[in-house]
């Protein structure tokens, strides 16, 4: 019939489109896999998907062809003088409950069967050798990002950003320090929990390089929605550049602006909870900030890192994101402008 | 329906839109100064060379609200306060969960402790910490000692609690 063939055109047009929408965002998709454990989930997303896809059409069809299909059956066939089906039709309709119930269960044990085999194969894929292992921490709201080797002196510490050379397994550890937090960058695996005291690991790897978004994905207060997270996948030897850059203390200012930055910086409630290597600065409440300059995002990554937006920021982070828990202090102009060089500056 | 009980549907609908009311948070406070800086309680009524100033009146500008003891008791970890003065009990600072107070326990007294310092040990944090912070500090230290009304303040730890007494006992946000 032409408007059944029209409806089929029409759920065709919508699946295409949703299609298109997924790709669109690909930096942060997880039907655009870059690693073998977030293929094997976009692989097991698309059976379901054109599976109960097909099943969706199928039921469609009969419920059109039912409402379509000429007056007989149960009004015109009961015996004489009573509400009974007549036998024949009786056995039809059991006959084609039995066939649907048996038909959903199978269908049912088929979905169930995929879904367990993709857990294990994800799990198969951890513990592997040649890793590299990372401790993400999740923090309201940011993320600590650590390095751990065996030697404790050449542990990076960094912030909202993960880099990871292209091709070598990476195991997260991931954990909380206040309430439970959901790691999930859909390009590379899916969601694990942070929980307070408890070590979740996630292992992934990208075969691709690229800058891949995720985000917290378990509500966890106010600025749940700004809690963002990037993974830089880069050839190995991008990787070890940028590993060594990091584990270098903060160069000391030699430009008289910079080092009027760093005073400010000193002299304010900045010291007491940002870190920055090299210089007497070691709080521990925020983000590290040794290498400030080169991340890409402030403020996990709500806004862009150019100087307006750290100016923005500093001046009041209430406004970037309500609720934060970075203290508004009162700086005057004259001290702002050279501590936004400076922070800049830390490459 | 008929109109009395549609009516007292309605009144009791109207009874629930009042108890619906939330705690105001203050989460973009003013960074700048009020109150005037280590002076805002007075210890003495002597001065040298008669009195200057008139005294100002200075309150807390977030007495009993839940959401800023909470910050209180965060900063006061930031801070390290917890390095001298433990969780209220005091090890080689004071302690803060009784109710003897060397310089004073109003608000505008521990304020002052806070911004200017006191000799053998307290260092000053007025140049460093945000005004607005130090009173969430002020509220915070107020509510260990049940300072602060029961309804701002947590029914129970933050911490794991093993002892159930100990639940039972907390009143105020403190222990008994």
């Amino acid at each position: 019939m032409n408007w059944v063939g029209r409806a089929a055109k029409l759920a065709l047009l919508a699946a295409l489109a949703a299609a298109v929408a997924f790709g669109a965002t690909d930096v942060q998709s997880a039907v655009n896999p870059i690693g073998p454990q977030s293929g094997k989930i976009a692989n097991l997303w698309w059976f379901f998907f054109w599976l109960l896809g097909a099943i969706y059409i199928v039921v469609m069809i009969a419920a059109l062809w039912t409402l379509t299909r000429p007056n007989r059956g149960f009004g015109q066939e009961p015996l004489e003088h009573t509400h009974q089906l007549s036998p024949e039709t009786d056995r039809r309709t059991s006959r084609v409950v039995a066939g649907a119930t048996i038909t959903t269960i199978v269908i049912l044990f088929v979905l169930i069967v995929a879904s367990v085999g993709t857990g294990k194969g994800l799990s198969e894929l951890g513990e592997q050798k040649n890793s590299l292992t990372i401790q993400v921490m999740g923090i309201q709201w940011w993320w600590q990002v650590m390095y751990q080797t065996s030697d404790s002196s050449i542990a990076v510490t960094t912030a909202n950003e993960i880099h990871i050379p292209v091709g070598r397994p990476v195991q997260l550890r991931l954990l909380s320090n206040d309430v439970i937090h959901s790691f999930w960058v859909p390009n590379l695996h899916g969601k694990t929990d942070l929980i307070p005291s408890r070590v979740n690991t996630q292992w992934i790897q990208a075969d691709k390089p690229g800058v891949y978004r995720g985000q917290c994905a378990e509500f966890c207060g106010l600025q749940h929605a700004h809690m963002i997270i990037y993974v830089v996948a880069e050839s190995p030897d991008k990787f070890k550049a940028w590993y060594d850059r990091q584990l270098q203390p903060a160069a000391a200012p030699s430009d008289p602006v910079m080092q009027r930055g760093q005073q400010v910086f000193m002299n304010n409630a900045c010291v007491y909870c940002h870190q920055i290597r090299g210089t007497d600065a070691a709080g521990q409440n925020g983000p590290d900030l040794t290498h400030f300059g080169s991340r890409l995002g402030i403020a996990a990554n709500t806004v862009p890192n150019t100087p307006g937006n750290l100016g923005g920021w500093i001046a009041d982070p209430q406004s970037t994101k309500p609720g934060n828990h970075m203290a508004t202090i009162a700086l005057n102009s004259a001290d702002m402008h050279p501590l936004i060089n400076y922070l800049e500056s830390l490459k | 329906m008929c109109s009395r009980s549609r009516s007292s549907l309605l009144l009791a609908a109207c009874l629930l839109v009042t108890s619906c009311q939330r705690e105001k948070r203050d989460v973009r406070p003013s960074p700048t100064r009020l109150a005037i800086y280590g002076d805002a309680a007075k210890e003495s009524a002597l001065r040298p060379g008669g009195p200057i100033n008139p005294q100002r009146a200075v309150t807390n500008p977030y007495n009993s609200s839940g959401y800023d003891i909470s910050e209180g008791q965060r900063l006061y970890n930031w801070y390290n306060c917890v390095g001298c003065h433990a969780n209220g009990g005091g090890v080689i600072g004071p302690p803060l969960i009784k109710q003897q107070w060397i310089y004073g326990g109003e608000p505008a007294n521990i304020f002052d402790t806070i911004v200017k310092g006191r000799p053998n040990g307290m260092p000053a944090w007025g140049d460093r910490i945000p005004e607005y912070q130090i009173w969430q500090i002020v509220t915070y230290v107020r509510s260990m000692n049940g300072q602060q009304p029961t309804s701002a303040t947590p029914t129970r730890p933050d911490t794991m609690e093993t002892n159930p007494q100990n639940l039972r006992n907390r009143v105020g946000g403190a222990t008994k």
